[in-house]
């Protein structure tokens, strides 16, 4: 990778350090190690998820990665520079949405947080229009426009932010939460949109979410932190082999049959002549099937993939889930 | 530099958006205005010439006050929404954007005085002149120095209340120091009485605390008592602690900016 890593995470560390009430006076002092020894490199163009149970170090990790936070140890870089240091100097080339903030001016309509955007980052006015276009469209913007702030929904808040940090076309997107509270369509439309910035202007994604429907549609690369720790960092098929978990192939045959008897399945459950069969998520369907269709009158049949939720679930065991 | 003029006009704009609070607010200033004047006319009669004034000039400090109680924010201003962004985090938020912090509040806020200033100030002027005889400038000179008396006045309040907000950084609740800061800026801004009635020491501090900025100085350019080298001086007076002000708040802001980027707030 080398020269290619938009992002990279050398060894970072941060400690908070946080005073607790311990009895009537006294106050404790001790550490948090929100972040604890992350390392990991992201080339431009990728669209990764950053994902993890509450308290894993996420947003501690995202902005350390504006440079809002500095690391307590290790070294960040974004496109070749520290954000801690040049916070200013990255800022004009990052995009960044935390779901739970807004950046948008409350009591003015959208429109005129978008006309402030345009000035702080100086987008070119031609540029300015056809991005603010797109994010209309795509994001379903045009009646909301000229709305204030403070009166639009949470779903429809959250697509004015994700708007608002794209209109400057930056080079590096960080999402946390970004559908967070949003219903079906919306994070349907959100998801959507974000497909299509990373297709067109290759703009490099890191994505923090709970709703990991956001990950297996975006992105193909995936990091699972745990207590500060990076837990896996791959593809999402790799997921589930590290996971050790288990896909389930269902079955019709044309009649009723007692439970069947090939090497590297286990049926779980029989109804009529449908039956489940159990096998490791790693192995590859295909042979199986040709087993079973050479030894039983097979009809019908499907594959079930294991959730990605209880994937994660058994490898953060411990903690209290996504 | 037009980043910041556009957030100076959106300041103005949004509360230009508010019409009937507005003209609320106008007649609240001239019901006020009323009963202070008619007070203040018992006390002149007993005390002619009480801190200088005339009874003339002391009725047209009344109505000056009551034009200039909003835009010179003397009840507070945008400080309750920056504390907001300050207790629930989003102030981060506002770290990355290249923009600057102050610069931006002041640009807000210097367009929320600019309406205060027609909206608020005009009408309830025009209204005590119609029922007292007021002092008018007696030259488009005075007028002048009154409006550039009026906006030092304007980024003194700010810088004021920009210090007091920044203070939520260290101060788990910051209401008490926001309270303060307006019973503050009411008493030591000549709100109550002009500050050349207090006698002594008192007097002395109090025109020279950075409060008296907010009306006691724009009063008197108003009023031609500081003409030449004497009104030179107040506009002096108001430049120097605008500079030391905005400096204060400079540093405040880089020392919480780094509590925050250091600790994580
Ligand atoms: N400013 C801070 N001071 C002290 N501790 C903090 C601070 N910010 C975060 N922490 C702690 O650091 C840990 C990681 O927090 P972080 O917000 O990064 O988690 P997260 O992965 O984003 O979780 P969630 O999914 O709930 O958003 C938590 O234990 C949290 O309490
Ligand atoms: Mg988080």
């Amino acid at each position: 990778m080398g020269t290619q890593a938009l992002i990279r995470f050398e060894d970072v560390e941060k400690v908070f350090q946080v005073r607790r009430k311990a009895g009537r006076l006294r106050r404790e002092r001790h550490e948090v190690r929100a972040v604890d020894g992350i390392s990991f490199e992201v080339p431009r163009g990728e669209m990764v998820g950053y994902i993890g149970p509450n308290g894993a170090g996420k947003s501690t990790s995202v902005k350390m990665l504006t440079g809002i936070l500095m690391p307590s140890a290790g070294r960040v870089t974004v496109a070749g520079i520290d954000p801690s240091r040049e916070r200013l100097r990255l800022a004009r080339r990052i995009g960044v949405v935390f779901g739970q903030r807004t950046t948008l001016w409350w009591d003015l309509p959208l429109r005129d947080s978008y006309e402030l955007v345009r000035r702080m980052y100086r987008v070119p006015d031609a540029r300015y229009r056809a991005n603010l276009d797109r994010c209309v469209e795509l994001l379903d913007l045009a009646d909301l426009l000229d709305v204030p702030v403070r009166q639009l929904s949470l779903g429809q808040r959250m697509r004015g932010d994700i708007a608002a940090a794209l209109l400057p076309d930056p080079e590096v997107l960080y999402l946390d939460e970004p559908t967070i509270g949003l219903d079906v369509i919306s994070k349907a439309k959100v998801r959507d949109f974000l497909r299509e910035v990373n297709a067109e202007h290759g703009t490099t994604v890191l994505l923090t979410t709970h709703d990991l429907t956001d990950i297996e549609q975006l992105c193909r690369r995936v990091m699972v932190i745990d207590h500060g720790r990076l837990v896996y960092d791959g593809g999402l098929a790799g997921l589930h082999a590290i996971g050790d978990s288990e896909r389930v192939l269902v079955v019709d045959f044309d009649r009723e049959l007692p439970p069947v008897e090939v090497d590297g399945v286990r049926s779980v459950r029989v109804e009529g002549p449908r039956q489940w069969l159990r096998f490791p998520a790693s192995a590859s369907a295909a042979p199986l099937v040709a087993r079973l269709a050479a030894r039983y009158p097979l009809v019908d049949l499907s594959v079930r993939e294991p959730a990605i939720e209880d994937v994660i679930g058994r490898m953060c065991a411990g903690s209290q889930g996504l | 530099m037009r980043l910041y003029a556009a957030v100076l006009v959106r300041g103005f704009r949004r509360y230009a958006t508010y019409r009937t609070a507005t003209l609320a607010g106008v007649f609240t200033n001239t019901v006020f205005g009323f009963v202070i004047a008619y007070t203040y006319i018992a006390l002149w009669r007993v005390r002619p010439h009480l801190g200088g004034y005339d009874l003339g000039q002391a009725v047209t400090f009344v109505w000056l006050g009551q034009a200039m109680l909003m835009t010179t924010a003397l009840f507070g201003g945008f400080e309750a929404e920056l504390i907001d962004r300050i207790r629930s985090g989003d102030v981060a938020t506002d770290l990355y954007r290249p923009a600057d912090l102050q610069l931006w509040w002041l640009a807000r806020d210097i367009g929320r005085a600019g309406f205060h200033l027609l909206g608020r100030g005009v009408l309830p002027m025009a209204a005590g002149g119609l029922f007292f005889p007021l002092v008018w400038p007696a030259s488009p000179g005075v007028w002048a120095a009154f409006l550039l008396a009026v906006a030092l006045g304007v980024v003194i309040s700010f810088a004021l209340r920009y210090l007091v907000a920044l203070a939520a950084f260290w101060l788990l609740d910051g209401t008490g120091i926001v309270l303060l800061a307006s019973l503050a800026a009411i008493f030591f801004s000549g709100m109550l009485l002009p500050l050349t009635v207090f006698p002594g020491a008192l007097g002395v501090l109090a025109r020279a605390l950075p409060w008296s900025a907010l009306l006691q100085v724009p009063a008197d350019v108003y009023l031609g008592r500081d003409t030449g080298a004497r009104l030179a001086s107040a506009l002096g007076f108001q430049a120097v602690w605008a500079v030391v002000l905005l400096g204060a708040g400079r540093l405040v802001q880089s020392a919480a900016t780094r509590r925050v980027v250091v600790q994580g707030g």
